[in-house]
């Protein structure tokens, strides 16, 4: 970011003088370097390249989308906690993402867009910003709008109790990096499904207004849930959930999905893309 | 060597800098490599961490700084960092600073076991000591903390999550 000049005087004035002379001091940094930097990112043998970085790139698709939805929270949630609870959730996915997509295109280069010579574009952020819907592998389940807080709540207990059923088994994967990725998302999916569980059930014993509203958006999730596939563990853990709340699982047939994506996703990616598309050259 | 270990164990966390990335657990391993150079492995604590690159360039610039003009910085994913590793002078230093440290990680086994109680842990007051505190947020103003307050002073408080 370039110096900005302020007078002297104006120190006084403005809180936010001094902010942009120098970011050096952000925690942060400016920088996003390669989060797979010095790891090695051997393809083991046994292991098809490609199948491993579709398989990548499927999950970490999912969890991209996911935290661009929950980000919109932003805000905007029903009280402070909760917003810095699925700030924090969303971070947790954008990191699992990034990770995951850096996999992806260091197990198959071929899968990351060509972007202008010279482009200082990660591949992970090429990737995420530059693919177009059709080219998305995540399920619908987590493109779909937010809708009200146990809509969210839902889709956030679902989506998790299945990742981390599925994240259990990844940690026996012969990739080391998956394996490494799936240990550590662990830990992070077992306190966003508590999150959202205590939340579901908050609601359900809340009042008629909030367990009226849990069930018919506990019906919309799930319509989709089959597009994370039979589970047992996962099921199991959902029973449990009902259970405890003493909510009926929802009879409702599954929406069809083939044929890959709703219209929230072009428009979510329109959302998400918009400033890294126009500046592909550009330096963050 | 002993003296690269010594000035990579100095380094700060950029978000908890009254710990070290020592003290953090962070740092895992400082070696030399074939041609002499110094590289220096790092876990991060949470995937989505955004302090990993400063730490990187901190480690770097200050290693750099100690004459130790080619150091190098490789991440370990496996095995997870766990709060386990922060080290006594750790726990010590975040109470010092007002942070609650965090207890003893919960076995796997236990931490992906569905949990539908608040979280309960032992935790004490960082200012007053006192053991009468209630849970205000299990999300705090970054991904690794929780947010208490104390019923006998009255002051609110960050607990380091057990992970």
């Amino acid at each position: 970011m370039a110096e900005v000049h302020t007078h002297e005087a104006d120190d006084h004035d403005s809180a936010y003088a001094g902010l942009l002379v120098n970011d050096a001091h952000w925690a942060f940094g400016t920088d996003f370097e390669d989060p797979l930097a010095g790891v090695d990112t051997t393809v083991p043998e046994g292991v098809d390249a490609q199948e491993l970085a579709a398989y990548c790139l499927q999950l970490g698709d999912d969890a991209l989308i996911l935290s661009q939805r929950l980000s919109e929270w932003c805000s905007r949630a029903p009280d402070l906690e909760e917003d810095i609870a699925l700030a924090n959730i969303a971070l947790d996915l954008l990191g699992q993402a990034r990770l995951l997509l850096a996999r992806a295109a260091a197990a198959d280069p071929s899968l990351v867009p060509a972007l202008p010579e010279g482009s200082p574009v990660p591949p992970e952020d090429a990737l995420a910003f530059f693919r177009s819907d059709r080219e998305f592998r995540n399920v619908c389940l987590v493109e779909l709008p937010n809708g009200d807080f146990a809509e969210t709540i839902c889709r956030v207990l679902v989506f998790s109790t299945y990742r981390l059923a599925l994240f259990q088994r990844l940690t026996a994967h012969p990739d080391a990096v998956l394996r490494a990725v799936a240990v550590k998302g662990l830990k992070e999916l077992a306190y966003h499904r508590d999150f959202a569980g205590r939340w579901f059930l908050t609601l359900a014993r809340g009042t008629e207004e909030s367990r009226r509203r849990l069930e018919a958006a506990l019906a919309q999730v799930w319509a989709y849930r089959h597009e994370l596939g039979d589970d047992q563990d996962a099921e199991v853990v959902l029973e449990q959930v009902l259970a405890t709340s003493g909510v009926a699982a929802p009879g409702v047939r599954p929406v069809s999905t083939v044929g890959g994506h709703t219209e929230h996703l072009s428009r979510l990616l329109a959302e998400m893309q918009v400033v890294a598309r126009a500046h592909p050259m550009g330096l963050w | 060597m002993e003296q690269a270990r010594a000035v990579a164990a100095s380094v700060v966390d950029p978000e908890l800098p009254m710990l070290t990335l020592h003290d953090l657990g962070v740092l895992r391993e400082v070696a030399l490599d074939d041609d002499g150079a110094v590289v220096v492995a790092i876990t991060p604590t949470y995937s989505g961490c955004p302090a990993m690159a400063t730490m990187r360039d901190d480690l770097v610039r200050t290693l750099r700084d100690a004459g130790f003009g080619d150091a190098r910085v490789r991440v370990t994913l496996d095995p997870a960092w766990t709060t386990d590793w922060i080290t006594p002078e750790g726990r010590a230093a975040l109470t010092e600073a007002g942070i609650s440290p965090p207890g003893p990680a919960p076995r796997r086994e236990e931490s992906v076991t569905l949990q539908l109680a608040p979280t309960r842990r032992s935790v004490r007051c960082p200012r007053c000591g006192a053991d009468d505190v209630a849970l205000t947020s299990e999300f705090g103003s970054t991904a690794c903390k929780a947010m208490y307050r104390c019923r006998a002073c009255l002051e609110p408080f960050d607990h380091v999550k057990e992970i």
